[in-house]
């Protein structure tokens, strides 16, 4: 009788965890005690069968069966989802910037605040910082999607013929059509030859081009093609700290082991082989080491690799057997006087064919970044190098499964890597636009340094190339405790704080990756010029009020 | 750096190799752009090199591709994606004033009033609120949340993140995941690929593909031997066996999902797509909330919709969104976090879909043109769909089910049993060698059905309704001549 009881009683999840509480708390219980919880969840019971369904949802997210007595859970839950999407984390639009969204809303609604407006520097979107898109490339574009302005005297020749091939290579002439899934065949023509150009003449073969829906896509293909094995066999992938969290995210959300290297922020944030070898040999303990991800020029933390370092790197990778990945999306964002972008497939042919035909190598490229900024199209390309042919026709199934990149962002591509030419109506304007908005980047890169080394307490490194500055902060303890107290990395305690006082929104170093003790934040270097002083000139004076405030 | 450090450069074979790649990946499968495919694109290589065939062209009717079968873009749907990408020609009187109002609209909810600029990731405000109008609208009233709404790269790109979420456990607890047999081949790969475990169901093909509810039945409890079974997939109108659910259908599966305490996936990116008299679309969301709040505010649904499909058939452009109900709050917290890290769906794709949920209303300017066009391509589809049943059932060999809707025929294929042997003998799916001996004698490139599942000892070929009609009506009888003489050639 005693079992039967238990047994109907144990139907019912919620009671089970009651039961069994009693039990730990009282030890085994008697009849008596027995009648007095099926009393009580008698009761509970009838609580609940009559509190408002919306409460019960709020407060158990779980709702109850026609019949009224069985508990139903959700199918998917936080306990019951996939552990390793919980583990992703990406901070560039983490809970920061979605504070901002909130302001954003609250000054809409008229709330008072001690700034008008919230001011994005949490992400490397051009245009959304006012930089206006380059004329040839809409045009072309219009072109694409309207063909019947192909009639219209208004746009110049060269930007028709553009439309007109790459409609040409579009299935029914329409950039409606699916097109191959590693991309229109002629485009990858078009982004061999680009590269070939780039790289002074080393050969690029299109078949090795697979055209991305941004170059995230591309990077996150890539690492899912490399991740396999578990325990101590499972693929490790070598990731620059400060890293972009796109790389530790994917490698969470693939369940592979992410392996830090740290850049030297002495050194203008150089890498150091001997570095390297320390993060491997540490990670050969526990998992098996197969990818190293660089990014050059670097983000968040703005470094344009040497010639040199890029050999060693090259030749590190040759050594350990590593597979390359090498992020180039800001290949054309390079400032520094005496800096210049080489690329890992042009180093590593020039290292001759012991090297070249030997080291496998991914590199990413994208429309998102450099002078064109055309973030919402989600155009970008990847080249392998010395893939193993098998591997590579895994590579075309596993794309093909997604169908295709957005034919836009293709189309875009392509007038990237085959833009006016000098003898064409376009080409002045071209040229003029180009120039302008990266000239204006160099200044502001060149500004933003100034101006924050200026600060007491923030130091930064010259921002070489990419679109970021990753200053160094010195937090007072005070800050830094009461921060732990509220349970925020110091840093995050920082922007928080900077956002709810300035409307500035940056990121916090944590979200990227930082040396123990030490406190960054990323802040791009994108906004209007005029802007960018306030934003910095506000900056300087909250770190001052701050370091004031906690000392 | 010193080079004293470099030992010399270990010989031997790659990092990355078929051996040591991710193994998931291996088992990944999609026929739709499979081997037939890449056949079909080295045979027009060779007939522009000059190689003689017994054809002069391939006919690609292996993928639900409208445009690149001949079929015209609408015009409004153009027109405002041109002034969205360059916005000069909004002072351009050539343009209708609604196609511009469409346009401003669009680029003032862009960051920047730019389409270049990323977009949140859940998608473009404005967008999702115009989606949940439609969805409203379409349900008859039936509120939606734009915060439910997601905009996605393709409905593919929702479908995957969403069994991404779905995937966890081991051994017995790995999750398992319906799917109908015939399936899109999407399911199958995005399962293989997240290592989870596929459970077939089998659509009944003696009774027009439909779904059996004692079916699903079955294959949960034999999966329950082996996994732990928590999705149902759906896709109505099917894909690839074009048959439409009734309203008693969905509400049976609904009530299913809810006993069995399983998640719903609708795929319902060929709401559009209904040609059969006596059938139509009826959304999973509004059967749902039609049963009453002890369904509808249980049962967790995810819908999925794209610009691939239905009239429109903009694939290119890789638009789509997503609609989920009853998701518990902290997933959808972290779904939004997990759709984050690839930042934004192609802004172009959202701004079409904006324009597909929001189109020409009576009154306005483009209304006609817009009504005409569409009006024109959903009845060419559905003379379509009734030719290629018509003229596949005069085959003797060939028995083909009505395509009640979607772009596709399944019909079953009877093969002699020694094209069967000859099959195998080359390691080929019986199928298989009769799609590739099709299209190596006729140019003609169908999918051959075991790439989308079908009962064992039956054959088929999935075939799209999607050439023009005179391109179409000359295919069937290719089709059938190659039947007749295959047949004859193998008996």
């Amino acid at each position: 009788c005693h079992a039967a009881i238990i047994k109907m009683d144990l139907k019912k999840k919620k009671k089970k965890k009651l039961y069994w509480a009693h039990i730990w708390m009282h030890g085994t219980p008697s009849i008596c005690q027995l009648r007095l919880i099926l009393y009580i969840l008698h009761v509970c019971s009838v609580i609940s069968r009559f509190t408002p369904e919306i409460l019960r949802k709020g407060i158990h997210g779980d709702t109850m069966t026609e019949n009224g007595c069985e508990y139903r859970e959700r199918v998917l839950t936080m306990d019951t989802m996939n552990p390793n999407v919980k583990r992703v984390e990406y901070a560039v639009r983490g809970p920061i910037v979605q504070r901002a969204v909130q302001i954003e809303r609250e000054l809409k609604m008229g709330i008072k605040k001690p700034f008008t407006e919230v001011i994005r520097a949490n992400i490397g979107d051009c245009h959304a910082m006012g930089q206006k898109p380059i004329t040839f490339f809409r045009q072309v574009l219009a072109l694409c999607s309207y063909p019947d302005l192909l009639e219209d005297g208004k746009f110049p020749e060269d930007a028709k013929s553009r439309a007109r091939r790459i409609l040409q290579a579009c299935g029914g002439g329409s950039l409606g059509a699916y097109s191959t899934s590693q991309g229109i065949e002629m485009i990858r023509q078009d982004i061999a030859r680009y590269i070939e150009r780039r790289d002074g003449g080393i050969t690029c073969d299109p078949d090795n081009i697979y055209l991305s829906t941004g170059a995230s896509d591309a990077i996150v293909t890539m690492l899912k093609l490399l991740v396999s094995g578990e325990g101590m066999s499972r693929t490790g992938v070598m990731i620059s700290i400060p890293q972009y969290p796109l790389y530790s995210a994917t490698l969470a959300e693939l369940g592979a082991v992410q392996i830090s290297y740290y850049l030297d922020e002495d050194n203008c944030w150089s890498l150091d082989i001997s570095e390297l070898r320390r993060a491997l040999q540490e990670a050969k303990k526990h998992c098996s080491p197969r990818a190293l991800c660089i990014i050059n020029p670097g983000n968040p933390t703005g470094q344009v690799q040497s010639r040199q370092c890029i050999e060693g790197v090259i030749r590190f990778a040759a050594a350990e057997k590593l597979f390359l990945m090498a992020d180039e999306v800001y290949q054309d964002n390079v400032y520094a006087d005496g800096c210049k972008f080489h690329s890992f497939k042009k180093v590593l042919f020039e290292m001759g064919l012991e090297y070249s035909e030997k080291v496998e190598l991914a590199s990413f490229h994208s429309t998102s970044k450099c002078y064109m900024g055309e973030c919402g199209f989600r155009g970008g390309y990847m080249e392998v190098v010395n893939l193993d042919p098998e591997v590579k026709v895994q590579l075309t199934k596993l794309v093909s499964v997604r169908l295709c990149p957005p034919v836009p962002g293709q189309a875009l591509l392509d007038v990237v890597v085959n833009p006016p030419q000098p003898d064409e109506p376009s080409y002045d304007t071209f040229i003029k636009e180009r120039t302008d908005t990266l000239a204006t980047l160099a200044e502001k890169a060149n500004m933003t340094q100034e101006i924050l080394n200026q600060v007491p307490g923030i130091k930064c490194n010259p921002v070489q190339g990419a679109m970021y500055t990753f200053p160094r902060i010195h937090l007072p303890p005070k800050a830094i405790l009461e921060a732990k107290e509220k349970e925020q990395t110091p840093d995050m305690f920082y922007c928080m704080k900077l956002l709810e006082e300035t409307g500035i929104c940056l990121v916090p170093g944590s979200g990227f990756g930082q040396r123990d003790g030490t406190y960054h934040f990323r802040m791009t270097i994108l906004p209007p010029k005029e802007k960018l002083k306030i934003v910095l000139a506000k900056i300087k004076e909250f770190h001052q009020h701050f370091m004031a405030q906690y000392s | 750096m010193c080079r004293v450090y470099y030992t010399p450069l270990p010989r031997g074979g790659k990092v990355l190799t078929v051996d040591t790649m991710n193994a998931n990946v291996k088992k990944v499968d999609y026929a739709v752009r499979g081997p037939i495919v890449q056949r079909a694109v080295q045979i027009e290589k060779e007939l522009k090199e000059g190689v003689k065939k017994p054809f002069e062209e391939v006919i690609k009717a292996n993928i639900g591709d409208a445009h690149a079968m001949g079929q015209r873009p609408i015009t409004f749907f153009r027109q405002v994606m041109a002034l969205c990408t360059y916005p000069q020609l909004l002072d351009d009187n050539k343009f209708p004033e609604d196609a511009k109002n469409r346009a401003r609209r669009i680029l003032q909810s862009c960051g920047g009033n730019s389409i270049g600029a990323y977009t949140t990731s859940q998608g473009i405000e404005c967008v999702r609120h115009d989606v949940a109008n439609y969805i409203q609208r379409r349900d008859g009233g039936i509120p939606s949340d734009p915060d439910n709404i997601y905009l996605t790269t393709g409905a593919s790109d929702g479908i995957v993140t969403i069994l991404k979420l779905l995937t966890a456990g081991e051994g017995r607890t790995r999750t398992g995941v319906m799917i109908s047999i015939p399936q899109y081949p999407l399911y199958s790969a995005s399962i293989a690929e997240l290592g989870a475990v596929q459970v077939n169901y089998y659509l009944n093909e003696e009774k027009c593909w439909s779904l059996d509810i004692s079916e699903l039945q079955r294959s949960l409890q034999a999966a329950r031997e082996h996994c732990n079974p928590r999705v149902l997939c759906i896709i109505n109108p099917g894909n690839p066996t074009g048959q439409v659910q009734s309203r008693q259908c969905i509400e049976d599966v609904i009530q299913f999902a809810a006993k069995e305490n399983l998640f719903l996936m609708a795929d319902e990116v060929y709401q559009d797509n209904v040609y059969a008299e006596g059938c139509e679309f009826h959304s999973f969301k509004k059967v749902l909330f039609e049963m009453g709040p002890e369904y509808s505010s249980k049962v967790e649904l995810v819908s999925f919709h794209s610009t691939s499909k239905c009239y429109m058939g903009e694939c290119g452009f890789r638009g789509g969104y997503m609609e989920v109900i009853n998701m518990d709050p902290e997933v959808k917290a972290q779904l939004t976090k997990l759709v984050s890290v690839r930042l934004c769906p192609p802004a172009p794709g959202q701004a079409l879909m904006d324009l597909v949920v929001n189109s020409p209303k009576p009154g306005e300017p483009s209304y006609q043109t817009f009504m005409m066009e569409r009006t024109a391509i959903l009845s060419a589809l559905a003379e379509k769909a009734k030719l290629t049943e018509e003229i596949l059932n005069t085959v003797p060999g060939i028995r083909c089910n009505p395509v009640q809707g979607a772009m596709y025929s399944f019909p079953c294929i009877t093969l002699p049993e020694r094209a069967i042997n000859e099959a195998k003998a080359k390691g080929q799916a019986p199928d298989m060698f009769y799609c590739m001996k099709l299209l190596e004698e006729t140019g003609i490139c169908l999918v051959p059905g075991s790439g989308f599942g079908q009962r064992e000892g039956t054959y088929h070929f999935r075939m799209t309704i999607l050439p023009p009609t005179d391109k179409l009506k000359i295919l069937l009888n290719k089709l059938k001549e190659f039947h007749q003489k295959f047949t004859q050639q193998y008996s």
